[in-house]
């Protein structure tokens, strides 16, 4: 992970303001934020190691768990709200029995709420991956979720 | 390069393409049209000309804002008007490719319109169709008809010929310009441009900072996406024209990091333009000298406010500050910096392309021009419009928009999003500016517009709005932290029926101190949603607080599905479908609801063949219906 880190940070090198820009090349080659990437980024940075869970978690984009082989993504958008998107995020969490933010313990799938795909004629949508399913109805979020299983 | 030059070379290249009689195929591939299957479309079109040997232009466009019936591509053969055909899929593709490009059979019968010279029978002009024919196209004058990867065809297009124009006049004269146009912020608070640039544009100290704010947070908006995936050098264009204006040296554009296509559109975009000369140093030979940076936002919508956007690009927590000072004095490290909305941006390349004066002959008195409007929810065409300050919410709704879907009733109307509020029927007529959508309790916002029928609880959507205000306070002060979260417990409250008499009083009176009380406009504007529609639709919230009803059958809590035992013929596909087993019965065996188990998901409800619509949902009613299942036909 070390040389990996290395090779995010080289480029920062007297950068100001560089502290998100940071984090999110950090979190794009490791998948998240583990401890031992917020030690080596506080000492490039020369800050505290809380200064920057500060900022990373006043941002949603940050992780600091392992995300699942599947991101899975439910749009609560306004359009998506109103065509039933609770319904849908429900019946995601009951089929996964995990909660927006979690991972499911075999590593298949993270559940993240998102609002706007900008897709919202074809609301309620979720997306998995780069896939985005349009329309969605409890029984077709089965049928999504199976064929991922 | 001279613009002169640039324009020479990018007039000389169009030419060629043009006369070299080849068919060029648009595929509309921004996010809205890659979600209903764009790329797939692009892929078979591409295989599909390689297999048959056939030499066509294939581009990827951005949206012309017909999102409801997308994927959307254009084939343009010479000597024929351009055809657009909508609903494209890859089958659809394959057959266009046979008949069109092959047989010369343009297939009227799949077209959707026409566009310049010449006609086909059967085929209306793309502009006279009830979606576009109401709007007027500033910001969205080049998105869906040019490449956005391609500078020429911007420039063929007029783009850039504003910042040569701006470059001959000085600075003040730019910003007279401006004020002339009447343009004001699009971002949301409306603030004049010309004015707001005047400030940056007096203070003192260097350098001076010009930030794009693309973190377009309404969570049910998409212009400025559109926008920067479909023509990001209108906004680009705009950039450098304000930061030449107010003297800035140094830009920034600050986008969401959710909006990956616009993120590498503006990427290539700013190479492009170095190449070209319109960025750096000595811009196109002059004195001007202007870098561009993009920040990727991360996440939080409070960084869409400015005070709180420039804490973010700092590397900060993004929480807003107490204004004074202004931006304009004490803005980014400290620095003079001005900070303008895409969309705002988006214009000033038009306004000095084709002068203030043309501008302002759009819009009413005090809003100039024209608005884009994300038009979204229960309406029939869905999409992005751009329409004159001042057109009817009714020809909006009506006209662009087709009306409600399935021929419900209307509702209501959410502007502004979780800042903005929710008109009723009887504000159908107001004229959709500034003023207007303010006066009636509502903003116009950045222009999300979600149409509600009589199947949304507005209680509900006041709800969600704040659920989302709520979530994204940043903390920093009481009011909004403490204050948004007690509203929406006693909104909760209502919605689960549990609502108090007295909730009403007590939610506008909150609302009134979140809304005095807060920092920044995220907590001033929070309760809007939940004013406007105690304003408009107080009897439902009385519905919902004194009968535990919600007339729309919306709040999960308040509402019920039984099978009725008269109707049901033991089919079983409701029983079958049921996620949670909550349905008993079986063959022969009149299905009945286990109240207990039912998590209200409405599978059944929509299983239920229509020819025995043998499940209902009701709320504030018990129907009679057995306990456990009985014999079909024991009912008579
Ligand atoms: C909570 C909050 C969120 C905002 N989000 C945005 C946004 O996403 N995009 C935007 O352009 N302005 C947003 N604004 C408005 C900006 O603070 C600022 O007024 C605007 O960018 C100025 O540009 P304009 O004058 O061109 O409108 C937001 C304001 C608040 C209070
Ligand atoms: S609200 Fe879900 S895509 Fe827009």
């Amino acid at each position: 992970m070390r040389e990996q880190l290395r090779e995010v940070l080289a480029p920062f090198k007297g950068e100001r303001g560089a502290v998100i820009p940071i984090l999110q090349k950090a979190q794009d080659e490791l998948g998240y934020l583990p401890e031992e990437a917020i030690k080596e980024i506080a000492r490039f940075l020369r800050t505290s190691e809380s200064e920057l869970y500060g900022i990373a978690t006043f941002y949603a984009q940050f992780r600091f768990t392992s995300p699942g082989e599947h991101a899975l993504k439910v749009c609560l958008g306004t359009a998506c709200h109103v065509r039933g998107g609770a319904r849908i995020l429900d019946t995601v969490e009951r089929e996964l029995e995990v909660e927006p933010g979690e991972t499911t313990s075999d590593y298949k799938f993270s559940l993240e709420r998102v609002a706007c795909f900008g897709c919202c004629a074809l609301a309620p949508v979720i997306v998995v991956d780069k896939t985005v399913y349009s329309k969605m109805t409890p029984s077709k979020v089965t049928q999504v979720l199976d064929s991922y299983r | 390069m001279t613009f002169a030059e640039i324009r020479e070379r990018a007039v000389a290249e169009w030419e060629v393409m043009e006369r070299s009689g080849k068919p060029r195929i648009l595929v509309g591939a921004a996010t809205c049209g890659r979600s209903a299957g764009a790329l797939d479309v692009l892929q078979t079109i591409n295989a599909e000309l390689a297999k048959r040997n056939l030499d066509a232009t294939v581009i990827q466009v951005g949206c012309i804002g017909l999102c409801y019936i997308e994927p959307i591509v254009e084939i343009a053969k010479p000597d024929r008007p351009r055809i657009f055909y909508s609903g494209v899929n890859a089958d659809i593709a394959v057959q266009l490719i046979e008949d069109y490009l092959v047989n010369d059979n343009p297939r009227p019968d799949l077209a959707l319109g026409a566009l310049g010279e010449g006609s086909l029978d059967g085929v209306p002009q793309l502009f006279d169709l009830p979606m576009l024919q109401p709007q007027v196209r500033v910001t969205l004058r080049n998105c869906g008809f040019i490449d956005p990867e391609d500078t020429n065809h911007y420039v063929v297009r007029g783009g850039y010929s504003g910042l040569a124009r701006a470059l001959q006049m000085t600075p003040e004269q730019v910003i007279e310009e401006m004020k002339k146009s009447g343009l004001r912020g699009r971002g949301g608070a409306g603030f004049p441009t010309g004015t707001k640039w005047e400030f940056c544009h007096r203070a003192v100290g260097t350098p001076k900072y010009l930030i794009c704010n693309a973190d377009e947070g309404d969570p049910g908006a998409f212009m400025d996406r559109s926008v920067l995936e479909g023509d990001p050098h209108a906004v680009l264009e705009g950039m450098l024209i304000a930061a030449y204006a107010i003297g800035a040296s140094e830009g920034y554009i600050y986008c969401r990091a959710e909006y990956p296509l616009a993120l590498e559109r503006l990427d290539i975009a700013l190479r492009q333009m170095k190449e070209l000369g319109l960025l750096g140093d000595n811009i196109l030979g002059s004195d001007f000298s202007f870098h561009i940076k993009v920040k990727e936002g991360a996440g939080a919508f409070v960084c869409g406010e400015e005070t709180a956007l420039m804490a973010s690009i700092e590397g900060k927590r993004g929480m807003p500050r107490p204004r004074p000072p202004f931006p304009a004095q004490s803005g980014l490290w400290g620095k003079p910096t001005n900070i303008n909305n895409v969309e705002t941006l988006a214009n000033v390349s038009a306004i000095l392309e084709r002068g203030g004066d043309w501008y302002a002959g759009y819009g009413t008195e005090k809003s100039k021009g024209t608005k884009t409007f994300a038009l979204a929810g229960k309406v029939t065409r869905t999409g992005l419009i751009e329409v004159p300050m001042g057109i009817p919410l009714r020809q909006i709704i009506y006209d662009i928009g087709g009306g409600i879907v399935g021929d419900k009733a209307f509702k209501a109307v959410q502007t502004g999003g979780p800042s903005g509020g929710c008109l009723a029927t009887d504000l159908l007529d107001i004229s959709v500016d500034y003023e207007s959508l303010t006066a009636a309790g509502s903003i116009m916002g950045s222009g999300g517009m979600i149409v509600l029928d009589e199947e949304s609880c507005v209680v509900d959507v006041a709800r969600y709005f704040l659920d989302f205000t709520q979530k994204e306070s940043c903390g920093k002060c009481v009011p909004c932290r403490v204050g948004t979260k007690q509203m929406l417990d006693i909104l909760t409250r209502i919605t689960r029926g549990q609502g108090q008499p007295g909730d009403m009083d007590l939610l506008l009176s909150l609302g009134q101190t979140v809304n005095q009380g807060s920092l920044c406009a995220l907590g001033g504007t929070a309760p809007n949603p939940v004013l406007t529609t105690i304003r408009y639709f107080r009897h439902e919230y009385e519905a919902h607080i004194n009968q535990k009803r919600c007339p729309a059958l919306v709040c999960l809590d308040l509402i019920t599905f039984y099978i009725l035992p008269d109707k049901c013929q033991a089919c079983m596909i409701c029983q079958r479908s049921c996620p949670v087993d909550a349905i008993k019965g079986g063959k022969k065996l009149i299905h009945v609801i286990d109240q207990s188990k039912c998590v209200k998901c409405a599978t059944c409800y929509e299983v239920c063949p229509e020819r025995f619509s043998a499940i209902v949902k009701v709320s504030g009613e018990t129907i009679e219906v057995p306990e456990e299942p009985i014999p079909l036909g024991a009912e008579e």
